[in-house]
């Protein structure tokens, strides 16, 4: 039963994020990506980590992809996007790092077979429960850094997204928007 | 059928995040890069999730947990940045970025 999903999920979310990658499209890539998130969290399902799952699917298919398709309203998104032909020595010294990170990720775990849970999970206790237990005591600090991280970013988007924004495209007057638009065409 | 171990999970990050690299290799577009560094973040979530419940251990769901805030303040500043600079010139493309070139 978990090899019949693991397996859908897996097909599932690589061509999602094969799409994602390769279309040619800005919308096709966005919905691609937002269903490839989806999908990943049926992984954090299925290896227990409820609260990681829950949280995957609020943050990233609700803010971010959110803020994304926010974002993409600004940008001309209809127009097919041209790929750049990137010279070989790029595409060879990605392709080596990339094989190297492999190579890593399989013996990381064969390295350290002597691997010990410093944080064991405690029997009969929900995975959310657990979660807590272990963020407010061992990680609390870095909690709190990273919600001022979070502030700070808040801040920098409202600043960097907000310039020229002083004057509403809603309570405008219908002319007031047409001269705008005219003085703009002459400069 | 057979058992599903650490091992397919990691393959299969490894494999998201290989993805994730050919986007980041041939986008020129600025905001599909965006769009790939994600499933870079994702792909690492992934194996983090895998290996902290095979061991028993919530140390990689808590590292999960910080790339998940990182990666939500990254598209934070990011668009803004991306948004002001679309203002300015009108093209999101990497190409015309050259401005510091001497």
């Amino acid at each position: 039963m978990e090899a019949i999903a693991f397996y859908t999920f897996a097909i599932l979310t690589t061509v999602m994020f094969t799409i994602t990658v390769l279309t040619n499209h800005a919308l096709y890539a966005l919905s691609a990506l937002a269903a490839g998130m989806i999908f990943i969290s049926a992984f954090f399902f299925l290896l227990g980590a409820d609260f990681l799952g829950a949280i995957q699917i609020i943050v990233y298919t609700g803010a971010v992809m959110a803020l994304y398709a926010f974002g993409m309203m600004f940008f001309d998104t209809t127009r097919v996007v041209v790929e750049s032909r990137t010279s070989p020595q790029i595409v060879f010294g990605l392709s080596g790092l990339a094989a190297l990170t492999v190579v890593a990720i399989f013996t990381a775990p064969i390295v350290s077979g002597n691997i010990e849970a410093l944080y064991p999970a405690i029997e009969g206790v929900g995975n959310s429960q657990m979660v807590g237990m272990v963020l407010f005591t061992k990680y609390l600090i870095p909690f709190e850094v990273a919600a001022v991280m979070l502030l700070v970013a808040m801040i920098a988007g409202i600043i960097l997204a907000g310039k020229k924004m002083d004057h509403s495209l809603t309570l405008m007057k219908e002319e007031e928007i047409e001269r705008q638009n005219n003085e703009k065409a002459q400069v | 059928m057979m058992e599903i171990t650490l091992q397919h999970y990691l393959v299969l990050s490894t494999l998201l995040f290989t993805i994730g690299l050919i986007g980041v290799m041939r986008r020129k577009n600025l905001l599909m890069l965006f769009f790939a560094t994600e499933i870079l973040l994702n792909a690492v979530n992934i194996a983090f999730a895998a290996i902290s419940s095979y061991y028993g251990d919530l140390t990689g769901q808590m590292f999960a947990f910080f790339i998940i805030a990182i990666a939500a303040s990254e598209v934070a500043v990011g668009l803004g940045l991306l948004v002001l600079w679309y203002k300015r010139t009108g093209k999101i493309d990497l190409d015309a970025m050259t401005s510091m070139r001497g």
